[in-house]
């Protein structure tokens, strides 16, 4: 969109929905939405609280775990599936399934294996998040040209060397992708967990806050979360936009 | 440039105001690239004249400036002295990449341009039908553009173009894109049809020997701006078997004259 | 931000047909299928059987107590009050949201406007909305539909958008060229050129309407598939509530698949020698 021959950016039309948030928030025609200012104004009062700093704490800690986790084993898992054939037809119908099945439904049993705490959060950010990786990086190693693969081998490379120093890396752009659609479905996954578990965390919080009508609390850590999650995706974006620099050069 | 072979010479068939299309003064740019300055140029009714030249000399620019497909900065283009402000129903556009609609029959895509026209389904089956068996894909009515090569798909195109009943074809690299035997076939078809339809075609190609082939004009531009460097008309007799123009001695020495014309502009 | 849109969303692989995987369970020799899911089943038995805790109850008894819940009916009559807000949501999604994201493809205006709120929801956690939606809605039909809608929408726009945005342009000029009006060109080449991915998009749709409703019925009403997990979770029968979520995993990978031959049956013979 241009105007007056300048152009502007998509994501400014955000500023235009804050605007018309603002004018709905003050005719208080819809009870559940406080006009912009005053969540903006909620959220600086939030952040100062302690409930949010621990709540945060606890959630960061989650994520980071469960996120850890999950490239831990999603990526050489992907590798294994996209290098042997027998692994992949094992494992490539579960994982296709777990990549888009309603995990929500798994969260109760995640609660009573690992009780109504952090562990269960741990696990539902593991299990929403591993599925893509696991897509993502077999598609990667999938799709390195065999001409790399037989440079490598017909200069002798070894097998640790081969995985390290060729497969790992013509797969890293691909990887990568994965590692960031795994963050934002890990960021869902700490949320309906915490959401389900409702005694952890921003789950805690967000329980609270709708319990007792506090809409701009309400809103404020919807728009915390939000930020968080555009955040994440986006210095990722930049990561790989370096990445695929060379990537690209590649084919 | 000392030519000797051949002259810039008028066309002695055809009469100098019989021009159909009327190219006058066009300009274009493309941000601070300068695709067209000032071009002027008469087509004249009925004959095959190709625009040649090297990549970024604005061929494809001037022909769809020609369609109506894109608006030029300055100057105007008549058709029979009527000014061009869009794409109209006596130029027909034959696509560089084919432009087939894939989840479409080689029917429907032919008659796609009589379907925009609203004319009823039998009436203008019966026309595509007419037009698929004469660029020779009698009997692939029923097929999807996958199934057909590069050089079938181009018929499909041509037919499109053709049968829509327009004056002008507009060709752009047609044969670009579909593999060297085809080609040669293809022109060698295009030849035999242009006897059999009366139209005036505009044929944008960088290939030489292409243009010496087939047109009974060829305009040569120079790049960055495009201009018209000069027009040669080749004197080619095209009756007869047609392998033998590639071994006529003026179709040889035509070629070669073009090609040291233009190898200046190449790097 | 992040302007340049990546289309993959909360549920399911693939956006763009084509992409990651054109792997597909349904190109594998039905014998390899079998034994991955009898291995699976085994696996399962085993950890069952140690057992790894006291709430993971075997294979077996996950199977015997799915056929226990559909003959007494509480599972057949769980899922008909479940996939009414899933079909009604879905359904609404789909006009909606090719609706909203046709007007993103065609108006620069529109795309400015609206791309970047859908941009933020695909990847935001909307979960969050749920909780609120009852608020106003209370916990009845309305409010599961538009926990289905919340999730559903954002990777229908946003595929319809970018299928729109990207047609071919040289079937535009063509189109042009041949004398087509805007409405033909909308009508006759935009929308059968992009069908292949909006209906992708259509079927990350429905996957997300899966997550929407069991979210909703877990987090705020207590009806259909939700309330059976929950009610078998407090009497503490895991195998009963093991096969219900099993089930629900099933029916929504079996809906996908066979979405997905929909997809493959329909739009492949276009899909060749683009």
């Amino acid at each position: 969109m241009t105007i007056l021959g300048y152009r502007i950016p998509m994501m400014a039309s955000l500023v235009v929905w804050c605007l018309v948030w603002e004018v709905l928030g003050r005719t208080g025609l819809i009870f559940i939405l406080p006009p912009f200012s005053d969540v903006l104004a909620a959220a600086v009062q939030l952040v100062q609280t302690a409930s949010w700093q621990s709540a945060t704490v606890t959630t960061l800690r989650a994520f980071a775990i469960g996120m850890v986790l999950a490239i831990l084993c999603g990526v050489p898992l992907g590798i294994l599936m996209g290098r042997v054939k027998l692994a992949d037809d094992l494992l490539g119908m579960w994982v296709n399934i777990f990549s888009s099945a309603p995990l929500s439904a798994l969260v109760p049993v995640l609660m009573i294996l690992f009780g109504f705490g952090e562990k269960t959060i741990i696990a539902a950010v593991f299990l929403f998040a591993i599925w893509i990786i696991v897509l993502d990086t077999r598609a990667g190693v999938r799709h390195i040209s065999p001409s790399l693969m037989e440079m490598a081998r017909s200069y002798g490379a070894s097998q640790p060397a081969l995985y390290g120093k060729i497969i790992l890396w013509a797969a890293l752009p691909e990887i990568l992708a994965g590692i960031r659609l795994g963050l934002i479905r890990g960021v869902k996954g700490v949320v309906i967990g915490q959401l389900l578990v409702a005694i952890v965390g921003y789950g805690a919080l967000f329980e609270t806050f709708s319990r007792n009508f506090r809409m701009a609390e309400f809103w404020a850590l919807t728009i915390i979360l939000f930020a968080f999650a555009m955040l994440m995706a986006e210095l990722i974006e930049r990561v790989e936009a370096k990445v695929e620099y060379y990537a690209g050069a590649r084919q | 440039m000392g030519a000797t072979a051949l002259r810039n010479k008028p066309a002695p068939v055809s009469a100098p105001n019989d021009a159909i299309v009327e190219v006058r003064g066009i300009c274009k740019t493309y941000g601070n690239v300068e695709a067209l300055r000032g071009v002027d140029l008469d087509f004249p009714r009925g004959k095959l004249t190709s625009l040649l030249g090297p990549s970024g000399c604005g061929k494809t620019t001037l022909l769809k400036i020609i369609a109506g497909l894109i608006e030029a900065d300055a100057g105007t283009v008549t058709i029979d002295g009527k000014p061009v402000k869009g794409p109209g129903p006596e130029r027909a556009f034959v696509f560089q990449d084919f432009a087939l609609m894939p989840w479409a029959t080689v029917l429907r895509n032919v008659a796609f341009g009589l379907e925009l026209r609203r004319r009823a389904r039998a009436e203008r089956e019966e026309i595509a039908r007419r037009y698929i068996a004469q660029v020779g894909l009698a009997g692939f009515e029923d097929k999807y553009p996958h199934e057909l090569s590069g050089g079938m798909r181009q018929r499909v195109g041509l037919a499109r173009a053709l049968s829509v009943d327009a004056e002008v074809l507009l060709l752009d690299e047609p044969f670009s894109a579909v593999d060297e035997q085809n080609r040669r076939k293809f022109q060698e078809d295009l030849i035999r049809l242009r006897t059999q339809e009366n139209k005036t075609f505009i044929f944008v190609t960088h290939s030489i020997e292409e243009a010496v082939y087939i047109s009974d004009r060829i305009v040569l531009l120079s790049p960055r701006p495009g201009r018209v460097s000069r027009i040669i008309e080749p004197e080619i007799d095209r009756s007869g078997d047609p392998d033998r123009i590639h071994r006529d001695k003026h179709y040889l020495d035509t070629v070669e004259e073009i090609w040291q014309g233009l190898k200046q502009y190449v790097e | 931000m992040a302007t340049n849109i990546r289309l993959e969303g909360e549920a399911g692989g693939l956006a763009l047909p084509l992409r990651r995987d054109a792997v597909g369970w349904q190109d594998r020799p039905i014998l390899l299928r079998l034994i991955s899911i009898a291995l699976f089943a085994a696996i399962w038995e085993i950890a069952g059987l140690i057992p790894v805790s006291f709430a993971f109850p075997t294979f077996s008894d996950t199977l015997v107590a799915f056929f226990g819940l559909l003959a007494d009916g509480s599972l057949p009559s769980a899922y008909l009050s479940t996939l009414q807000p899933l079909v009604v949501g879905v359904v609404l999604s789909a006009f909606l949201g090719v609706g909203i994201g046709t007007i993103c493809g065609l108006s620069r205006t529109g795309e400015w406007l609206i791309v970047p709120v859908f941009i933020v929801l695909q990847s935001a956690p909307v979960a969050a909305f749920i909780p609120l939606v009852t608020f106003v809605y209370g916990i009845g039909m309305t409010a599961k539909v538009l926990a289905v809608m919340i999730l559903a929408l954002p990777v229908i726009v946003l595929n319809t958008y970018k299928a729109v945005r990207n047609v071919n342009g040289s079937l535009l000029s063509m189109c042009r060229s041949f004398l087509g009006t805007r409405w033909q060109s909308i009508s006759k080449i935009i929308l059968p050129d992009a069908s292949p991915v909006i209906f992708a998009g259509l079927r990350l749709g429905v996957a997300a309407g899966f997550v929407g409703v069991v979210l909703a019925e877990l987090l705020i009403t207590p009806t259909g598939i939700g309330d059976v997990i929950t009610f078998h979770r407090s009497r503490a029968d895991y195998a009963e509530m093991y096969a219900t979520i099993a089930s629900i995993i099933a029916l929504s990978t079996l809906t996908l698949v066979f979405l997905q031959w929909v997809e493959v049956r329909v739009f492949r013979p276009e899909k060749r020698g683009r």
